[in-house]
């Protein structure tokens, strides 16, 4: 009889996902558990909120406690719990091990997941065959890399339908991956957080917290932390202005694209056309958000964070730099006989750009994304638990 | 800065916990050079303060984090009653007072307030949370101390100093002498010293020495050097009793040292609470958290073994903050008395007992409900249910010290008194003089209310003695 009730409940916690959990799940879980017993970081993040409705710390709380991090460090100065403390809390880096091991653990196809592990050689072996592939084509094409008789007309050099069928494909594969990926973290953590559906306030609230970056304003408007325990708005600005270069850089591609199909206007654009207006502007941007990314990530603690992932970190900011600062150098040198190499370049980056998104860092902004939606929806629902009312 | 080549600083700050910082800060911002010499190295810097979480601060209307009012009358009755009148009007007045303006200039200085934490909203009108806690406010003091020049050394405890006619000279620090036109000391208690608090405690009835069993919730630096060596070697006034400390009942299994807020065990007043020898011992259900939690460090500290052991079963779980470590489970009664090591017949029959007598009405977790025991001694008054749901759960409490209240004494000027008469440059705040208010008993938030007020004052005044004496030298 006590065999079955044994038997009873450890079943019951492996549908909680309470046992199975790897190590670095158990280094959450164990945290937590400390965390929720102190409670002053409450202010600073959605994570301690999220924190204080549970009394245990099952698989999938920890997944969507890790990506609902935004790693700011606040919680690491603050500690007094953190190392040379006996507790060793370290709050931002045991939850980016669990979040760069759930990127791999959702990546789809699963088997894919393992380029996250080495995601410094994933990258490097896209770009140089992305370049590859364009610098053959356009020896190919054209006769010749340097000159040739392109008068800044891409289209001479790779013909639309050729740029098209080479790179929808790669697009489409990549917003189909991190989709199915996400769409499973989704039904993963969905239960553990109410299992509530989403209604508008909340979709508007984890809107606005993703389009502001609100997680790391540090709860006070100060910032985050990036050196050391002082506050700096600097990795907040260096964000937005990679992320909304990007945007605008994919807005230009978009109207260009509409351009192409409704109106019959074929590239290049130049100033003062909406694509190029965007795309300069995108590019500036992404160019002086990434560099500033880039530094700061060396500058960085080196306490906070996963270090195995630093390669990742700055592999996909060095990508996205040399995508924004080859498209910028292609407008400027279009006239000259090195559009050939340019063009190359940058289309050979931005196909390594979008053919590892589905496995690097850029699905931290996806994931963290549905984190802060289920945390949005959760924290509509009442408090099951009456701590210390008294 | 110049001091270095020439006689020192203006102001020697001994300490790097709050009284210490607000000192520096206030002493520089009067124009003063400041040395700051903080015994622990640079990641155990702050002292007790990076433990604290809160300031109680009186107001009059609602101001930004703190809700409705809480005036100076209410403030001084609180203190009054806690501490059993062993405390000085005067004095606390002026901290209360202090404590209502004090917060601007801690912005000025980087700490952040936030409304106050889960869990803690029954001082939601009393006390100003710090976003983070105590080490983010220490952290914040260090950046903006090291920003306005005040230079600070780590690892510089210091083992004495020197004073002639009750002015002070020099201090020394790992050899070194160290001198200074004026001095602000602010090192702490001495509840790290476990030989100090073995002695104060002595050997009880049962032959026991009970500070043996006390584990200390902050920090280990607090040694009480300076302390001692101004009370035995320079004779200064001495305020308060050596055993009157903040003490409240902790999970045994904490650290020895650095415990701090997570180790408290909260389910007290949900079940019952038993010694060694599976006896009851006192009313759980006496009184809310904040009295309880005042009260329960020195019950146990009492006990043979100074051990406790709290007891809930199943209804309890979610109803308070959760232990940092899990609770001994067991899925009956005698099991759990074998689990925590207790005599299974005395641990049965006491259970037994509390549970025949519950008489339970409506219970309510957040009032004086009217769930208690009838013809069961002690009685438990409030919250009383039969403990009869399994799981159970047991938790093993020790006596966990915060701070002593041992200190210097010492007036509104903070100045360090030698035989009655005030040093003319010698001062003190935080843990070293908050006796002179708090003479025992505590509640929230108050120790950095004195920390803070004299911290500030002392700095002013170390800065004023300082520059008078530059303006003599001048002159002279």
């Amino acid at each position: 009889m006590q065999a079955l009730e044994a038997l009873t409940r450890e079943a019951r916690a492996l549908a909680q996902g309470a046992i199975g959990l790897t190590p670095a799940e158990t280094e959450v879980a164990r945290q937590m558990q400390i965390c929720n017993a102190c409670r002053y970081c409450e202010g600073f993040c959605a994570v301690f909120p999220a924190m204080t409705r549970r009394l245990e710390f099952g698989k999938a709380d920890i997944h969507f406690l890790a990506n609902l991090c935004h790693n700011c460090g606040a919680c690491l100065h603050a500690c007094q719990y953190a190392p040379p403390h006996e507790f060793a809390v370290n709050v931002p880096q045991a939850m980016a091990q669990v979040r760069g091991q759930t990127y791999a653990d959702f990546a789809w196809p699963m088997a894919l997941g393992r380029l996250y592990q080495r995601n410094g050689l994933t990258l490097s072996v896209a770009l140089a065959v992305g370049l590859a592939l364009f610098l053959m084509l356009a020896l190919a094409l054209n006769g010749r890399l340097w000159g040739g008789h392109l008068h800044g007309n891409f289209n001479a050099l790779f013909p639309h339908n050729l740029l098209v069928g080479l790179f929808a494909p790669v697009f489409l594969w990549a917003v189909l991956a991190l989709g199915m990926g996400v769409r499973r973290f989704w039904r993963e953590v969905t239960p553990a957080t109410t299992g509530q559906p989403v209604r508008a306030p909340a979709a508007a609230e984890a809107t606005h917290d993703v389009l502001r970056l609100k997680y790391l304003d540090g709860g006070h408007g100060e910032g985050c932390n990036n050196a050391d325990d002082a506050f700096t708005l600097a990795r907040r600005r260096a964000h937005h202005l990679t992320f909304y270069g990007f945007l605008l850089c994919f807005a230009a591609t978009s109207v260009a694209t509409v351009y192409h199909y409704a109106f019959g206007w074929n590239a290049p654009y130049e100033l003062p056309s909406l694509p190029k207006l965007l795309g300069v502007v995108g590019g500036i941007s992404l160019l002086l958000g990434t560099a500033w990314l880039f530094r700061l990530n060396l500058q960085r603690d080196p306490q906070h964070g996963d270090a195995a992932q630093k390669p990742m970190d700055l592999g996909f900011i060095a990508l996205l730099f040399l995508t924004a600062a080859s498209g910028l150098a292609l407008w400027l040198g279009r006239g000259t006989p090195a559009l050939a190499i340019l063009l190359s370049v940058h289309l050979g980056a931005v196909m390594a750009l979008f053919a590892t998104l589905p496995y690097g860092k850029f699905a931290h902004g996806i994931f963290r994304t549905a984190a802060l939606l289920r945390h949005a929806v959760e924290k509509r629902q009442p408090n099951t638990l009456a701590l210390g009312a008294d | 800065m110049s001091f270095q080549t020439s006689n020192g600083p203006d102001v020697l700050v001994i300490g790097g916990g709050n009284a210490a910082l607000c000192a520096a800060l206030m002493a520089r911002e009067s124009g003063a050079t400041v040395l700051l010499l903080e015994a622990a190295p640079r990641e155990w810097r702050g002292g007790n303060s990076g433990h604290t979480r809160n300031l109680r601060c009186m107001h009059d209307t609602p101001q930004d984090v703190l809700v409705d009012a809480y005036p100076e009358e209410e403030y001084w009755q609180d203190l009054l009653k806690v501490t059993g009148g062993l405390t000085d009007e005067h004095l606390a007045r002026l901290v209360i007072r202090a404590s209502a303006t004090c917060r601007d200039w801690m912005r000025a200085h980087g700490v952040h307030f936030q409304p106050p934490l889960s869990g803690a909203l029954h001082v939601a009108r009393t006390n100003a949370f710090f976003m983070g806690g105590g080490k983010a406010l220490v952290n914040a003091y260090y950046r903006s101390a090291e920003r306005l020049g005040v230079q600070v050394r780590y690892q510089a405890p210091v083992d004495r100093i020197e004073i002639e006619g009750g002015r002070f000279k020099a201090a020394w620090a790992n050899g070194e002498r160290i001198q200074a036109r004026a001095c602000v000391l602010a090192a702490g208690g001495f509840e790290s010293n476990r030989d100090w608090l073995r002695e104060a405690w002595g050997r009880n009835e049962r032959g026991e020495w009970p500070a043996d069993n006390f584990l200390i919730r902050g920090t280990r630096f607090n040694q009480g050097v300076l302390l001692r060596h101004l009370l035995d070697d320079h004779g200064a006034d001495r305020i308060g009793d050596p055993t009157q400390a903040h003490m409240v009942a902790i999970d045994a299994r904490a650290p020895l040292y650095d415990g701090g807020i997570c180790t408290r065990i909260d389910c007290v007043s949900l079940g019952v609470v038993v010694n060694r020898e599976a006896r009851r011992f006192y009313d759980e259900g006496e009184d809310f958290w904040p009295k309880r939690y005042a009260i329960w460090g020195r019950l146990v500290a009492q006990q043979p073994g100074q051990i406790g052991f709290s007891v809930i079963d199943a209804k309890a779980v979610g109803r308070f903050m959760p232990p940092v470590f899990p609770g001994v489970k067991a899925d009956s009664l005698p099991e759990l008395a074998r689990q925590l090591g207790l005599d299974e017949a005395a641990f049965l029959q006491t259970l037994g007992d509390y549970n025949a007598a519950c008489r339970v009405g409506t219970f309510d977790h957040t009032a004086l409900d009217d769930c208690h025991t009838e013809g069961l001694s002690p009685a438990k008054t409030h919250w009383a249910r039969p403990i009869d749901t399994a799981p159970f759960y047991g938790y093993e409490l020790k006596p966990g010290i915060t701070f002593t209240y041992l200190g210097l004494k010492t007036d509104e000027t903070a100045a360090v008194r030698f035989g009655g008469a005030p040093s003319a440059n010698l001062f003190v705040a935080g843990e070293m003089m908050a006796g002179n208010v708090l003479g025992k008993g505590y509640t929230a938030g108050v120790g950095m209310s004195i920390g803070t007020a004299f911290g500030r004052i002392a700095g002013t005044q170390a800065a004023r003695a300082a520059l008078m004496q530059e303006v003599l030298h001048a002159s002279a």
